[in-house]
């Protein structure tokens, strides 16, 4: 049999591949549309959120002739983002959670912003100190809020009215919270719950930020955790009271049959759940998923001690930031300087129906915004006791591990104390490894982001 | 060597050689690479930093895990043998001589092939506790129960509860017996018909031929499902992974190696401790195949020896 191909041949083929893979693998040339530089931005948001964020990128396209960014969403953004970091071909822009900058920031994911913010004409006091605080970490500036958002407690008026309370006056206080709890519970014949008036779990998204409720935090900001601590004690033992009261299984079981957060089935809305914290964006699927003629309230989330005239909340925040090694950071930094004008910023918080991060806000913003409890949102946003989530480098973990022991505790196959204890041993250890590794690099990084924000 | 070997040898490499490319820069490169990043503190964006064995230090004092070690092995050890028995059984019936023997092969094989996301979904809701086409079947038989031993059984909420969650893994892996049954199936055209003759001639009961016959004629290929559950299973993480939205089920129970090494490489950053862990599964694997090889030459029969 003669072979068609020689393996002189075979072996040019195969170098050709090599090239080309080769070839593939160094630094493109500055992509351009019509003479203009492209940016790339990758967001998280999908459906309106989307749509909003898009609006105000095509008024940035069309503000100049210099600059063409390119808007993609892309699902898991974080986690592409780091492996396109350390890939070396990150985009020029990325939207991020707030909870991501400490791990990111410290892993040299990310470029310091205060340079370039500064030449920029952004300025600290034009945010609200929650927001620019959730945006700073170790000093440095390293991203600026896009969207923000505040938690609340949401009330469903209906159940309130069913149980004979004041729909119109919410629990002030943790205790309060608890009595209202028993007149909102039902139980079915069988002694499964039919309803609930309150259930830490639902929705569960802020375990890792609920000691603050009791006056305390997860963290002493540096290196200690303080799950030890008199309010993470309160807030373990007020878990433990949970199954002892409603009974674990049974918790889990009304659980079992709630639908999706996004549906007509979510437990706020059909009535099975009476209280929760939520954020701002609640507001857009209760106008899009609940009954008609759904009324609903919402104020300060009550706390362990009642502080009147300064109500307490979580603030987060969506940012945007530009990855370590973005081939062009100045004009991502003018994209950036662009959504951060007080007109864009509102165009994207009025499209996203959520809060301005600004201290400004205009008229036209509180009249056009279709939140029936916008002065509450943002009231809590301007509060003094408004706190920023936790801000963790080992955030992931601890929030994972927060969820296992709540739901030990709450399913009644936990004690607080051994929840609480066997989580801060591991937990500290994990802070531990991080801090040390961020001692270690510390000098050598910060004087090479001290050389970033000083060229 | 002569110059026509050499040549058929470069004609050899240089056809083999994609592969060859593809599994040194695949394979071989990550594995000694893992092997390294296992003996520092790594997290993907910068230098690693040399530990020595600290991450297997930390792997051994580590109770999450041992809990995640715990959950793959029991679900291998229980997994595995479930579904082969059940896949033989299914085989051996749908070998059978009766109408519509192609449409009941077509119906058994069906379900392996809905993608591993659509069959967590699925399951998720065919498992919830109060409303899952599960507990709607369970409920009529364990009110029965209940009336004729005055006891008070519940339907399990099986993702709920950390003393379910596994079984309803368990019970999600059934689903997808279907491909095994087909090469079962086919293992079991293999089998020489004369062999079945003879022994009917010396008058062997049905379960007489299937434990005789059927099984060693069998064996080559039970061996071979087997070793693959074994690997499958112990790499399980797509099906728990969704079927607990990314988490890690309650009080850990479906919290996996494979899930674990992923939270620790991509959610935590410590790809130095995911590589750690990932040499651990890579050589209990090893290890398993190893022994069910050695335990295989003995126990299964060639009918070409």
């Amino acid at each position: 049999m003669k072979f068609l191909l020689t393996p002189s041949a075979a072996l040019r083929f195969l170098g050709l591949l090599g090239f080309l893979f080769l070839a593939s693998c160094t630094p493109k040339e500055d992509s351009r549309i019509s003479g203009r530089l492209v940016l790339e931005y990758w967001e998280k948001w999908t459906g309106f959120e989307r749509e909003a964020m898009a609006r105000v990128v095509d008024d940035f396209n069309n503000s100049q002739d210099k600059i063409f960014v390119r808007f993609l969403s892309v699902s898991r953004v974080d986690q592409k983002m780091m492996l396109a970091t350390a890939g070396g071909v990150p985009p020029d822009v990325v939207g991020l959670w707030a909870i991501n900058l400490p791990s990111y920031a410290e892993n040299n994911a990310l470029m310091p912003l205060d340079y370039l913010a500064k030449d920029a004409g952004i300025r600290q006091e034009d945010y609200l100190p929650v927001f620019w605080k959730l945006c700073s970490y170790r000093g440095f500036l390293w991203a600026l809020p896009s969207t923000p958002s505040v938690t609340a407690l949401h009330w469903n008026k209906k159940m309130f009215r069913e149980a004979g309370l004041d729909p119109e006056q919410p629990p002030r206080t943790i205790a309060e919270l608890e009595t209202f709890n028993a007149k909102l519970t039902r139980k079915n014949a069988d002694g499964s719950l039919a309803q609930i008036g309150h259930m830490p779990q639902e929705p569960g998204w802020w375990m890792h930020d609920f000691p603050s409720w009791f006056g305390g935090a997860s963290w002493d900001g540096s290196t200690k955790l303080l799950l030890d601590a008199q309010p993470n004690r309160h807030f373990f033992t007020w878990l433990e009271s949970y199954p002892k009261r409603f009974g674990g299984p049974a918790m889990f079981e009304l659980r079992g049959g709630f639908g999706n957060f996004a549906s007509p089935d979510n437990p706020f809305f059909n009535g099975k759940v009476a209280m929760i914290m939520q954020g701002v964006w609640m507001n857009n699927f209760i106008k899009k998923y609940a009954p008609a003629g759904f009324e609903y309230g919402a104020a300060a989330f009550p706390e362990e001690t009642e502080h009147p005239g300064a109500p307490l909340t979580i603030a987060e925040t969506d940012i945007l930031v530009i990855p370590a090694g973005a081939r062009h950071p100045k004009e991502a930094m003018q994209f950036i300087a662009f959504v951060a004008q007080q007109k864009n910023t509102e165009k994207l918080c009025l499209g996203q129906h959520k809060i301005s991060p600004l201290r400004k806000v205009s008229d036209e913003f509180m009249n056009h915004h279709s939140h029936p409890y916008l002065k509450v949102f943002q009231s809590l946003a301007n509060s003094s006791r408004a706190q920023p989530t936790l801000s963790l480098p080992t955030f992931k973990e601890y929030a994972n591990d927060m969820i296992t022991y709540v739901n030990l505790v709450l399913l009644g196959r936990m004690g607080a104390d051994e929840a609480r204890v066997t989580m801060l041993a591991r937990q500290q250890k994990a802070l531990d490894a991080k801090v040390d590794r961020w001692n270690k690099v510390a000098p050598v990084r910060v004087a090479l982001w001290e050389k970033e924000i000083h060229p | 060597m002569t110059p026509g070997e050499r040549k058929s040898l470069i004609k050899g490499v240089a056809f083999i050689s994609p592969w060859i490319l593809g599994f040194l820069a695949f394979n071989l490169y990550p594995l000694i690479a893992s092997i390294w990043f296992s003996l520092c503190d790594y997290s993907v964006l910068s230098q690693p930093v040399f530990l020595g064995t600290q991450n297997y230090v930390d792997l051994w004092r580590d109770p999450v895990f041992w809990k995640a070690l715990q959950n793959t092995v029991v679900f291998a050890a229980v997994a595995i043998p479930l579904s082969t028995f059940l896949s033989i059984g299914l085989a051996v019936l749908l070998n059978q001589p009766i109408a519509g023997q192609g449409i009941y092969r077509t119906i058994f094989f069906l379900p392996s092939l809905v993608p591993a996301i659509s069959l967590a979904i699925l399951w998720q809701w065919m498992l919830n506790g109060p409303m899952g086409l599960v507990n709607n079947l369970l409920r009529p038989f364990l009110d029965l129960l209940n009336l004729a031993f005055h006891i008070q059984l519940k339907a399990p909420d099986w993702l709920n509860d950390p003393n379910f969650a596994l079984w309803g893994l368990i019970l999600t892996g059934l689903w997808g017996t279907g491909q095994a049954v087909v090469i079962y199936l086919a293992g079991l055209q293999d089998v020489p018909a004369e062999l079945y003759e003879a022994a009917e001639l010396d008058g062997t009961s049905a379960w007489q031929r299937f434990v005789h016959i059927t099984l060693p004629m069998l064996s080559p290929v039970i061996f071979f499902n087997v070793l693959m559950s074994i690997i499958g299973a112990l790499q399980t993480f797509a099906v728990p992974y969704i079927l607990t939205n990314g988490g890690d089920g309650p009080g850990r129970s479906l919290l996996f190696l494979a899930t674990y090494i992923y939270q620790n490489a991509f959610d935590y950053w410590n790809m130095g401790y995911a590589s750690a862990l990932a040499l651990c599964l890579f050589l209990l694997i090893i290890g398993l195949s190893l022994v069910t090889v050695r335990y295989g030459e003995r126990k299964v029969h060639y009918s070409g020896k």
